[in-house]
């Protein structure tokens, strides 16, 4: 149990662009270099409209599954992978990003090995607090028939976890804040361990 | 200029032009919702809370995701619950930031031009805490915010304040080993927006922080006490508990202040529990810990 009451959330708000995106922030790795594959999606509205003014940011192991804790997110030297970066969307609400398929972390001893994805943390004016979400690699049918997460869902709310692979390997993962295909955001809070 | 190397962030479509029309001050949008009807709506809002509150109902620590009367909201709320998970693997980390990140002077928001930013000098200091109190150390704190006059330098901010040359309004730092941040900034002003006729926003900084979990990831506003505007606000009031939006709200703090300089202004962020499981010294962010 927490001691201490968080501090409240408030909206990103409209004008975070001159402040939020920096350069290459969307390039975990540098578009073309060996293993990079891009990450891309819509992000829509209740009335299936797309946004133009929501932020996304990612969070995910390197491709051997392991968590990077390496400094350089802000000023990228090319080559370091971090694991962490952050895209607005276009005026067409499309948001991408350079990185790789995140690989399978090691299982907790006791939990079943969990499917390998990427954590989302989504910002947009209009939207009060952010989100959490993840974006689950569509491969590997036991690894998400066995994912704690993905098994405690409806098969229809599930699939709006899973990313589409692209012909190039490149992959496909829209978001939608409302409405029937919903996305399915995620609350940390008073779960049990 | 900006002393930052990194300077190229400051996007230039992003820029405001130097020279833009601004043929009539009188408000040429469609809005016809009044306060007047926004303060009713938010009113019948608080009014059920405090009924909740006194049938016994916990109180409210967020902002709540459906609030009609920010009415950009309205098709960006999901519907349905927020789904439990407990948090795994990668979300029980943080990305690393540090002094290749952000360069010392990016907490000085004066200094980023040749001359000396219009408006009230002021320091803006506290510490950054997870839910058990432990300080989060060495992480990423961003700031931006609207200059004196209420003007952000953004090109969707056209409202008819002043641009200041001496003001970018973004600021960063990474925080101490006690969990410390300070920025030393200029006081903003309330600005107009268009959620209904005669909108102002509460003069405020926005803040965004990282824990040492990706689930304590927040991005907020920081507002300045006594502030009339309060009542009126759709976005401060979307958080329907007295006490909680009260921890969005700075104290000013005249040990803080430095005479013939700055007012100064103190705010503790408290980020949600880690889910972590600490051991009593450990490194903080060593890769491979997990296994």
């Amino acid at each position: 149990m927490s001691k201490l009451i968080p501090t409240p959330g408030q909206t990103v708000g409209p004008f975070y662009g001159y402040a939020l995106p920096f350069n290459k922030d969307n390039e975990l790795l540098a578009p073309g270099s060996a293993g990079s594959i891009r990450l891309q999606g819509t992000v829509y509205d209740g009335a299936g409209e797309a946004i133009p003014d929501a932020i996304l940011e990612i969070w995910q192991p390197d491709s051997e599954g392991n968590v990077v804790q390496r400094t350089g997110s802000l000023v990228r030297d090319g080559y370091t992978f971090t694991g962490w970066g952050r895209a607005a969307v276009g005026n067409s609400g499309v948001y991408t990003f350079t990185t790789v398929n995140p690989g399978a972390t090691s299982p907790v001893p006791g939990k079943p090995g969990a499917a390998p994805f990427i954590s989302v943390a989504v910002f947009a004016r209009g939207l009060m607090n952010r989100l959490f979400t993840r974006i689950y690699l569509p491969e590997n049918e036991e690894a998400l028939a066995a994912d704690p997460l993905l098994s405690s869902l409806d098969p229809e709310r599930r699939q709006t976890l899973i990313a589409r692979r692209d012909a190039d390997g490149g992959l496909t993962w829209d978001l939608r804040l409302q409405g029937g295909n919903e996305t399915v955001f995620l609350d940390f809070e008073g779960a049990s361990r | 200029m900006l002393l930052d190397a990194n300077a190229g962030h400051y996007q230039d479509d992003e820029l405001v032009p130097a020279a833009e029309p601004h043929a009539a001050h009188a408000p040429s949008d469609a809005a016809v919702e009044t306060q007047a009807d926004l303060s009713a709506e938010i009113k019948a809002i608080g009014e059920a809370y405090a009924q909740a509150l006194k049938n016994g109902a916990a109180p409210e620590t967020q902002p709540r995701l459906d609030f009609a009367p920010y009415r950009s909201s309205i098709l960006r709320h999901p519907t349905k619950s927020l789904h439990h998970a407990d948090p795994e693997t990668i979300e029980l980390y943080s990305p690393a930031f540090g002094h290749q990140d952000v360069h010392a002077l990016e907490s000085d928001l004066t200094i980023q031009h040749n001359g000396e930013p219009q408006g009230e000098r002021i320091i803006v200091q506290g510490k950054v805490l997870d839910g058990d109190g432990r300080p989060v150390a060495g992480q990423l704190v961003e700031i931006w915010q609207a200059n004196a006059a209420g003007r952000y330098i953004h090109k969707r901010d056209q409202h008819p304040a002043p641009l200041d040359p001496n003001f970018t309004g973004v600021g960063r730092c990474i925080t101490g080993p006690d969990g410390s941040y300070r920025f030393t900034t200029i006081k903003p002003g309330a600005y107009p927006w268009k959620n209904h006729l005669n909108a102002w926003r509460p003069a405020h900084i926005h803040f965004s922080m990282f824990g040492t979990d990706f689930t304590q990831r927040i991005v907020t506003q920081m507002y300045f006490p006594g502030d009339q505007l309060f009542p009126l606000d759709p976005i401060y009031q979307s958080i329907v508990d007295q006490d909680a939006r009260d921890r969005l709200v700075a104290k000013y703090d005249h040990d803080l202040t430095s005479p013939e300089w700055a007012l100064g202004y103190n705010w503790d962020i408290v980020l949600s529990g880690s889910k972590r499981t600490w051991t009593e010294n450990e490194a903080f962010g060593d890769a491979g810990d997990e296994e």
